[in-house]
């Protein structure tokens, strides 16, 4: 399927509320839980789930919930989460990427990591001026959100589950997740409550964001 | 058990001398960063020199400055976690402040058999066929990556042991 007919099949309302809910779940979601996540009845939701299936953007498998196996243990539940696969359409054809990947290469062989980190510091400036004042978590969470991170709250730890640089972060890390963690720190160098650091996991972005410890009140 | 592990070298021309105070940010963290690598999920084996904790005061035809750190890990994913998605990723984006602009591959992986601990001189050897003929089954990067099977280990061992684990 062509990445222009992945992101039509989100057109539709309902898939895309049903897609949001489960991007937005940090474990695989069941029919049943993707339907009352989006309000809608189960029939209504496989039929969708299976054609965000078919358009390449959410991934399934079955498994049984109970962890029982053999005779008595129910039929397998049918599973979804998003798909790794990334989907672009851009009118007219561009092609930053590779643009992207080359200068990347060349600045990763160069060692340009502090040069880079200064001007993506620059960036994260810009992009707060423009944001408005950031002021604690929220304003950053909403802030992140925008710029696609996928904020997550995991309790006073804001992690961000979508990495915006994704393939380049994982043909050069050291340069790109420094890039990013520059950014980020740019975003937030005035803002007293909220502090970036590097705490890499697995499937995540490089930064988790929390509150200043100086700054309880 | 999977019948082959993946070895890995790297090596850095230091900057300054380990003992120099620019050289804290680095030092400081290797305790750490050898502890957090000696219980992430995959870790077989690290080099380290006698009586100490580290491989830094290990010395190789490469060079008087030049450390080397070399480890063992059950599969691509289980070192890929470690070298960047763990706190190991921190030190790694301050790399140009202690260590000099590599002007050559400073970085190779290659298959052992399970058990097989393998000696500098053979990671070295590796590492100078990796700069020497480009990356091949016996001597690769991330980038380049070979599966155990292009490397001659037995292939239905590698099959059994990932649909079982």
């Amino acid at each position: 399927m062509e990445d222009i007919e992945a992101i039509v099949v989100l057109q539709d309302p309902v898939r895309r509320q049903l897609y949001e809910y489960v991007a937005a779940q940090d474990h695989d979601v069941s029919r049943n839980e993707a339907a009352e996540g989006a309000g809608i009845g189960r029939t209504l939701a496989a039929f969708h789930l299976d054609k965000l299936v078919d358009a390449g953007l959410l991934d399934t498998e079955s498994r049984r919930l109970t962890g029982r196996s053999g005779p008595g243990a129910g039929r397998p539940a049918k599973l979804y989460r998003r798909s790794g696969a990334e989907h672009h359409v851009s009118v007219p054809a561009r092609d930053y990427r590779t643009a992207a990947d080359l200068l990347a290469e060349v600045a990763d062989g160069a060692r340009l990591d502090v040069e880079l980190r200064a001007a993506a510091a620059r960036e994260g400036r810009a992009v707060r001026d423009a944001a408005g004042p950031i002021e604690d978590l929220d304003t950053m969470r909403a802030v992140l959100s925008a710029r696609g991170y996928e904020p997550r709250v995991d309790g006073a730890v804001l992690r961000l589950v979508n990495c915006p640089f994704h393939v380049l972060s994982e043909r050069h890390p050291a340069l790109i997740c420094g890039m990013n963690l520059a950014l980020l720190e740019g975003l937030v160098e005035d803002t007293e409550g909220v502090r970036v650091r590097m705490d890499p996991r697995p499937g995540m972005c490089c930064v988790a964001v929390e509150a200043s410890k100086d700054n309880d009140n | 058990m999977a019948g082959h592990h993946l070895a890995q070298l790297n090596v850095g021309t230091l900057r300054h001398p380990l003992e120099d105070p620019r050289m804290h940010g680095f030092t400081s963290m290797l305790d750490t960063l050898n502890e957090v690598a000696d219980r992430a999920p995959g870790f077989v084996w690290r080099l380290v020199c006698d009586g100490g904790n580290d491989a830094t005061a290990i010395r190789t035809p490469l060079g008087a400055e030049v450390i080397v750190n070399m480890s063992v890990w059950e599969s691509r994913e289980s070192l890929w976690d470690y070298v960047y998605r763990s706190g190991h990723l921190d030190v790694l984006r301050r790399r140009a402040e202690w260590f000099e602009l590599p002007k050559t591959a400073f970085q190779v992986l290659w298959w052992i058999p399970a058990r097989h601990a393998p000696t500098v001189e053979e990671a070295v050897e590796r590492l100078q066929l990796l700069r020497t003929h480009g990356p091949s089954p016996s001597a690769f990067g991330f980038r380049d990556m070979y599966t155990a099977a292009d490397a001659g280990f037995d292939a239905a061992a590698t099959t059994k042991v990932q649909t079982t684990g």
